[in-house]
């Protein structure tokens, strides 16, 4: 699809639009009230981006925990889950234990590289696209002009006193603000419980405390930040902006405007010259467009999002004046500067620093693949009494208490021995009874058994601390797994 | 603010006042920050209107919603004593058997004994019941009073010399305080008991003074002590055979128990647990590691 084809060349309006930026340097104050900002709807293939970016993030958040994924009888059969009560964290085929958080560890830092290698790619492309603060408050931009026009008729109806028409859309606007910001809230609380179970339990009253909590508290941020505050976040709440300059080199793609082309700027009438005079006929679509409310003529900035709806607003406009389009594009620093020299420009996507992130990244993601493929669903962790440190039996032998705890990730129950190992004559043994060989216990499916057992070693052994190992078995599977432990005997009385 | 002025840098009004040169620029506090303070006015106002706030003369002023913590606290108590009720009932009836085959019950017997013997035993017993000089280590196997489920569960209900009409009660004689043994008898005494005890391999009893002090302990101390020194549960005799000592295992030590025939105290805690716990308690103890079966011992787990 070439570019022309998404530009509604039927639109013959004057080109000019009356906009200024709300950060310019005459507006800037120290104590300053938030200008509201009314974007104008573009036109393009960056506003196509964002649509599907959005419809496809907004899908994936509401429609996951719907998705089912059958573990078999008396487990939770959502796709996935985070089991707060049950402590477990299900993702389709994958069932992760509390111990096991460092796979979510290393998925954030695969996350953190990911963004780090975009935005060395392409700039802010997250701010752009992906940010949930932007895609929501996309929706609700919409969800606006929907319901009360596009950038001029919302500008008028500001202005105009309150009547049951205003009236009427400003409720009907924020009804359904409120009903999309329940509903993120409501999605929200699904992927902790079971989705159609919780459905109905928050209609009929059912819920428990925190789910309501945690409803009414995602209705109200996303309210309040995607209605009202917007680019506020971006500018004054969020760390992002600040740290992304770290990662964005002369290299590094971003939404620019090309001063060598478009200055000097000014109005231009049809048929008139385009001798000695820049493109940029200073219509100030891209001011319009953006929603962020800035010029991006004044370059890059600290508010700019990188959404590139002023690419598309310029394109549109360099298409009606019969001038080559990119006079705003995503471009590079060093572009800039090449193109002051008269040189040509070149995009440099390999850089020491992609290639860095980027390796990272494999590195991290194969290690996690490793880990996950590798990870033992039979363990044993021992922990050795310690009041009191050891026992004197009647008979002179030394007695050590241990408790073991077998744990058992598997959807079987296992029958499992276990023996101790590495200490001449240790005997391991329960309670009350002699025994000699392994004991013999069942670890329960999916959970961690706990038993307490004792090490006796007879008489005559060496006041001090000895290693020895214990070793469990599954007695059907075959497969082993150990731990090593001390044991301690003191002095004569 | 007469003096108020404009300054120059900021373009602010400053507040007019001068401190020793210094002047202030007037700048209005954020808006954000005003709301958070008044909402804060506003919400400590309706605070004290619905909960307990101001302290008066003769207590307090309850607000609306008549909220009390101490209230609040006792009905949760309460609602775990109800929850827990079930449970303790069970206890009560299980023998060590039967708690040992239902895991659930075991698990809350080891739950709630560890936690009674914690505050009420441990002081004494030493946590996890290590014992010390006085007081008997309960991991051992080792009983003055018997190691079942039952004889322990006996023990802890009625006490050890303690004000109970059925407590247990041994005394054993002073033999040298009350001058009943001649400090040489008791040195012969002293050293028969370590030639009969496991604690002759490291402390080499005189084999005369042992000869003597046999004929004198077949007749002093054979009645309860056993004519082997293996002891006897029914009367609270420790056993003398082994290389355990109440009261420390040096020859000093063994020979200053003969001279003085201490005894400690237990208390009886049959007024302050319930059924169920006494018997959570006892099965804590039991499971240390020394516990006894009930009757016969069990078999041994198969090893396959």
């Amino acid at each position: 699809m070439s570019k022309t084809t998404l530009i509604d060349t039927t639109r013959r309006d004057d080109l000019s639009i009356d906009a200024s930026a709300v950060n310019s340097k005459e507006a800037r104050a120290l104590y300053k009230k938030r200008s509201p900002i009314h974007p104008k709807l573009a036109h393009g293939t960056f506003r196509n981006l964002k649509w599907a970016a959005m419809v496809v993030l907004l899908a994936i958040y509401y429609v996951t925990p719907w998705l089912r994924w059958d573990r078999g009888d008396g487990r939770p059969d959502q796709a996935v889950l985070i089991d707060f009560e049950g402590r477990r964290f299900y993702f389709f085929f994958i069932e992760l234990w509390p111990q096991e958080v460092y796979f979510f560890a290393g998925l954030m830092i695969l996350a953190a590289f990911g963004i780090f290698l975009s935005s060395a790619l392409f700039g802010r492309v997250w701010c752009g696209y992906a940010c949930p603060q932007t895609v929501w408050t996309d929706l609700y931009i919409h969800v606006e002009r929907w319901i009360e026009g596009d950038r001029n008729e919302r500008m008028r109806l500001e202005k105009t006193p309150m009547s049951a028409s205003k009236a009427g859309k400003k409720l009907a606007k924020h009804t359904l603000w409120l009903l999309i910001a329940a509903a993120t809230g409501g999605a929200w609380v699904f992927y902790f419980g079971d989705a159609p179970t919780l459905f109905s339990n928050i209609f009929t009253g059912q819920a428990g405390t925190p789910v309501y909590l945690f409803v009414g508290l995602l209705t109200f941020t996303t309210y309040i930040l995607a209605g009202s505050m917007r680019e506020q976040v971006c500018t004054y709440m969020c760390p992002w902006p600040r740290i992304q300059a770290a990662m964005i080199d002369k290299d590094a793609l971003s939404v620019t405007y090309r001063v060598d082309r478009g200055e000097p700027r000014g109005p231009h009438k049809r048929g008139e010259s385009w001798e000695g005079r820049g493109d940029c006929i200073d219509c100030r679509q891209c001011v319009a467009v953006c929603p962020q409310g800035i010029d991006i003529r004044d370059g890059d900035q600290l508010e700019c999002i990188n959404c590139a709806l002023c690419v598309d607003a310029c394109d549109e406009v360099m298409h009606k004046v019969g001038r080559p389009m990119g006079l705003i594009a995503y471009d590079s620093y060093a572009n800039l500067e090449r193109r002051k020299l008269g040189r040509g420009t070149s995009y440099r996507l390999l850089r020491p620093r992609t290639i860095l992130y980027g390796t990272l990244m494999a590195a991290i993601a194969v290690l996690l693949a490793y880990g996950l493929a590798t990870r033992s669903s039979f363990e044993l962790n021992v922990i050795r009494d310690r009041s009191p440190p050891y026992v004197r039996l009647a008979d002179g032998s030394v007695r050590n208490d241990y408790v073991f705890k077998v744990i058992n990730m598997s959807a079987l129950e296992r029958r499992v021995s276990i023996e101790v190992s590495g200490l001449q004559g240790a005997r391991l043994h329960a309670t009350g009874i002699a025994g000699s060989g392994p004991v013999v216990t069942e670890a329960r499916a999916d959970g961690v058994t706990t038993l307490r057992l004792h090490v006796t070693v007879p008489p005559g052994i060496e006041a001090g601390t000895h290693a020895l190992r214990f070793t469990a078995r599954d007695l059907s599977l075959g497969d082993e797994t150990g731990s090593a432990s001390a044991f301690l005997a003191g002095a004569n009385p | 603010m007469a003096n108020s002025e404009r300054d120059e840098a900021t373009g602010m009004q400053t507040t007019g006042h001068e401190w020793d040169g210094l002047r202030e620029l007037d700048t209005p506090l954020p808006r954000w920050w005003l709301i958070v303070f008044y909402t804060s006015i506003v919400a400590a106002v309706i605070y004290w209107v619905l909960m307990p706030a101001w302290p008066l003369m003769n207590g307090y002023t309850r607000g609306v919603l008549n909220w009390s913590d101490r209230r609040n606290v006792a009905a949760e108590v309460q609602a775990l004593q109800s929850a827990r009720a079930p449970m303790f009932a069970r206890l009560a009836e299980a023998s060590a058997e039967g708690i040992a085959a239902d895991p659930e019950l075991q698990q809350f017997a080891i739950a709630a004994g560890q936690s009674a013997f914690g505050d009420n035993c441990a002081t004494c017993h030493g946590a996890g019941g290590g014992g010390a000089p006085g007081f008997p280590v309960l991991a051992d196997n080792v009983w003055i009073w018997g190691g079942t489920l039952a004889d322990i569960e006996q023990t802890i209900r009625v006490g050890v010399r303690s004000s109970h009409p059925e407590a247990r009660f041994s005394q054993m004689p002073a033999f040298g305080r009350d001058g009943l043994l001649s400090p040489r008898q008791i040195g012969d005494t002293t050293e028969y008991v370590i030639s009969i005890s496991m604690a002759r391999a490291r402390l080499t009893p005189d084999r005369a003074a042992a000869a003597r002090g046999g004929v004198i302990y077949q007749e002093q101390c054979a009645s309860c002590h056993g004519g082997e020194g293996a002891g006897d549960r029914l009367i609270g005799a420790p056993s003398l055979n082994d290389d355990l000592w109440l009261y420390g295992g040096s020859r000093a030590e063994i020979r200053r128990q003969v001279e003085q025939g201490r005894g400690g105290v237990m208390p009886s805690w049959e007024a302050r647990f319930d059924a169920g716990t006494l018997r959570s308690l006892a099965y804590y103890v039991h499971e240390m590691g020394g516990g006894e079966p009930d009757a016969a011992p069990a078999p041994l787990t198969p090893p396959q």
